[in-house]
């Protein structure tokens, strides 16, 4: 792995977050009733909305909806997901 | 609707080019047992049920397959990053090269083009559950073949991740299958398909 420096970090970091949700979020499709599960994604769900807005603010807007511009529309301007960290 | 994240679902981060990994891997873009089959299959059977937790599964399911597209596109795309044309020569990529350069390209690794007939919507809902066991089982013996093939860690990890993806689909829609028979006569499930069936006396 080559991953390195802050940003690395953190995008790595809001994946693993992201993918509890996926996660969690297919097992509470056939477990609507499962208080405990449902716990653990409102926990994370809070944890994430802030992990990607740090994100977008510091370095670049992960979604559309953190991607409010003044001088260059950011979201172009944006790493693409497919370059890799080692590119 | 959707939304797009940009970022990867698992990160890929491929050092060096193998053009010939790349071949065999391109089988899970567009090859019959492929992650563009799976969205597809689950995107387009959600219709066909008018159970809504069943439906949400398999809208969630299949746009995480949207997400594993991407892992694997992107997979493909950095092994093939920066090949010299000696290397296109003697990996036996010239053909896949000659119609598409390096750019991805929905096909299996025999070249095959990507075909709807891949998967199936039957407007069946306990069908089409049973044909998606069936697929993400067949994704998880693809992917095995996979990682008997190839020893690179930075390609062996997120193949790995999208392995254990096709277990928990594989439990997910077990799980579906009960729940829609669960709400099915217990006598014959088989007698009745709530898609398509016109039910009188129903209460949902």
């Amino acid at each position: 792995m080559c991953i390195v420096g802050s940003r690395e970090q953190l995008l790595n970091d809001i994946g693993i977050v992201s993918f509890v949700l996926v996660d969690l979020g297919l097992y509470l499709d056939t477990h609507p009733f499962d208080r405990n599960a449902m716990e653990y994604f409102n926990h994370y769900n809070r944890i994430k909305h802030q992990m990607v807005k740090e994100f977008s603010m510091k370095y670049y807007p992960l979604t559309m909806d953190m991607a409010e511009s003044n001088k260059e529309w950011r979201w172009g301007a944006a790493p693409l997901p497919w370059e890799g960290a080692c590119g | 609707m959707w939304n797009y994240e940009k970022r990867l679902q698992f990160p890929v981060n491929i050092k060096e080019p193998n053009a010939k990994l790349a071949q065999v891997i391109i089988s899970q873009y567009g090859g019959p047992d492929g992650e563009m089959g799976a969205s597809m299959r689950y995107l387009s059977q959600r219709y066909a049920t008018p159970y809504r937790e069943v439906a949400g599964l398999l809208t969630d399911i299949g746009t995480e397959e949207l997400a594993h597209l991407e892992m694997v596109a992107a997979i493909v795309h950095q092994l093939t990053r920066n090949l010299s044309m000696e290397e296109i020569e003697k990996s036996g990529f010239a053909p896949y090269y000659i119609d598409h350069t390096v750019g991805i390209w929905p096909q299996a690794a025999g070249g095959i083009p990507f075909n709807a007939c891949e998967f199936q919507s039957k407007g069946d809902i306990i069908t089409d559950l049973h044909e998606d066991l069936a697929a993400e089982q067949k994704a998880r013996s693809t992917y095995d073949n996979i990682l008997r093939l190839i020893k690179e860690p930075d390609v062996c990890e997120p193949i790995k991740f999208l392995r254990e993806r096709e277990i928990v689909h594989f439990q997910r829609f077990g799980e579906a299958l009960r729940l829609t028979q669960d709400k099915l006569d217990s006598k014959n499930f088989y007698s009745f398909n709530p898609g398509f069936d016109m039910c009188k006396d129903c209460d949902d």
